[in-house]
């Protein structure tokens, strides 16, 4: 059935050993990449700001860091709590806002 | 000033950026996709979900070589930073002599990986090799083969020997490019060579030792074939560290489930260290 469990975790086919969900991910991943370039294109610049941590960072960087904080905030529930991992998407969403607003 | 809006040159970037995506993303992207998932062979794949990283986060294997890691890189770092910066600083800049020195320490670069742990392995050996011999003649018990400090002191020795180099030529060049008016006004102004080097050629010297720093960070964390030839990870997993681990995991074991979630932890920490270190070193410039 479509949106089942099933559904998303089915293996479709042996090269490079793809699945909706790792499709979905990078799909993801470079829809982002790909938001940044039009916002950019819109709004030059990148809006380079000093932020909290007294680092200039722009658009991209804070991407950047908003991604690479979700992977470790991901594996540290994986190893304190398991799954679900419902929890780790709710600190990575604030993770995101944090650094999208103060960083 | 003005700029151009003509962006038809990142045509020509296509084909790089189409080899990167194959040689780079393509395989990474692979890896992802096996990390979630389990085959037996036969390019069968079921669904696992986040088991192999649960299993890898609580792996008690992978803790300890991730520490060995962290305790050899950051003593590499410590002796080759510092040594390379020395060194470079005694060389001589102008003369017959500069491209004498220069050969000299480049040889230890052009050796390949694993005859660099060849060599060492046969030089340290305790009964016929030149340093253990020497080292046991002293009256000091070293044997790489079955003593862990042995182990550490040779696979250390073997890094330092073969990459200081790269440190020193970095730095060299980076001296070499300090315009004489600093000198000159160094010299006008009676400062000590302490002072000149405080002063003048450690800040010139910055971005060059910000490369350095993290091209020996980045090749050290993932240091293999020296290793692997010189003490296969032994004495017991004493010298074992992460890419060891890996391959074995991935290659001996053949569970590339779990070597895939390995892989990518092990790529995530070295993309926060290294963005870490090149943040704080830039963050210093700025102020």
């Amino acid at each position: 059935m479509m949106f089942s469990a099933e559904w998303w975790q089915q293996p479709l086919g042996s090269w490079m050993a793809w699945n909706r969900v790792t499709i979905a991910f990078f799909i993801y991943v470079f829809g982002s990449i790909l938001a940044m370039g039009v916002w950019e294109y819109f709004s030059p610049g990148g809006s380079p700001r000093r932020g909290i941590f007294r680092l200039e960072t722009t658009r991209g960087d804070r991407l950047f860091m908003t991604h690479l904080g979700t992977a470790f905030i991901f594996l540290a529930w994986l190893a304190l709590f398991g799954t679900p991992l419902w929890g780790a998407l709710a600190a990575a969403m604030i993770w995101a806002v944090v650094v999208f607003r103060w960083v | 000033m003005n700029k151009t809006f003509n962006n038809k040159a990142w045509w020509l970037v296509l084909p790089v950026f189409l080899m990167v995506a194959f040689n780079a993303l393509v395989p990474l992207m692979t890896v992802v996709n096996y990390s979630i998932q389990e085959t037996f062979g036969n390019n069968e794949f079921f669904w696992s979900g986040t088991t192999w990283f649960e299993q890898i986060l609580h792996d008690g294997e992978f803790h300890a070589s991730l520490k060995r890691q962290l305790v050899f890189t950051g003593l590499i770092l410590l002796i080759e930073v510092p040594l390379g910066l020395a060194i470079a600083l005694c060389m001589p800049r102008q003369g017959p002599w500069v491209s004498v020195c220069l050969v000299l320490v480049a040889l230890p670069l052009l050796v390949p990986w694993n005859v660099v742990g060849s060599m060492w392995n046969i030089m340290a050996l305790p009964d016929i090799g030149l340093l253990g011999k020497g080292i046991n003649a002293l009256g000091i018990p070293f044997n790489y083969t079955r003593q862990p400090i042995s182990a550490w002191f040779t696979v250390v020795l073997m890094d330092v020997w073969h990459w200081t180099s790269l440190v020193l030529l970095l730095c060299y060049a980076g001296l070499v490019a300090i315009p004489d008016a600093y000198y000159q006004a160094a010299k006008v102004d009676g400062a000590r060579p302490w002072a000149v080097f405080r002063y003048i050629q450690l800040p010139k010297l910055k971005h060059v030792l910000t490369i350095a720093i993290l091209l020996r960070f980045m090749d050290s964390f993932m240091i293999y074939t020296e290793v692997i030839v010189l003490t296969g990870g032994g004495p017991g997993s004493t010298t074992k560290f992460l890419s060891i681990d890996l391959v074995q995991k991935a290659l001996g074991g053949f569970d590339l489930g779990p070597a895939a979630a390995f892989s990518i932890v092990y790529f995530l920490i070295i993309l926060f260290l290294s963005w870490l270190f090149y943040t704080l070193m830039m963050r210093e410039e700025a102020k």
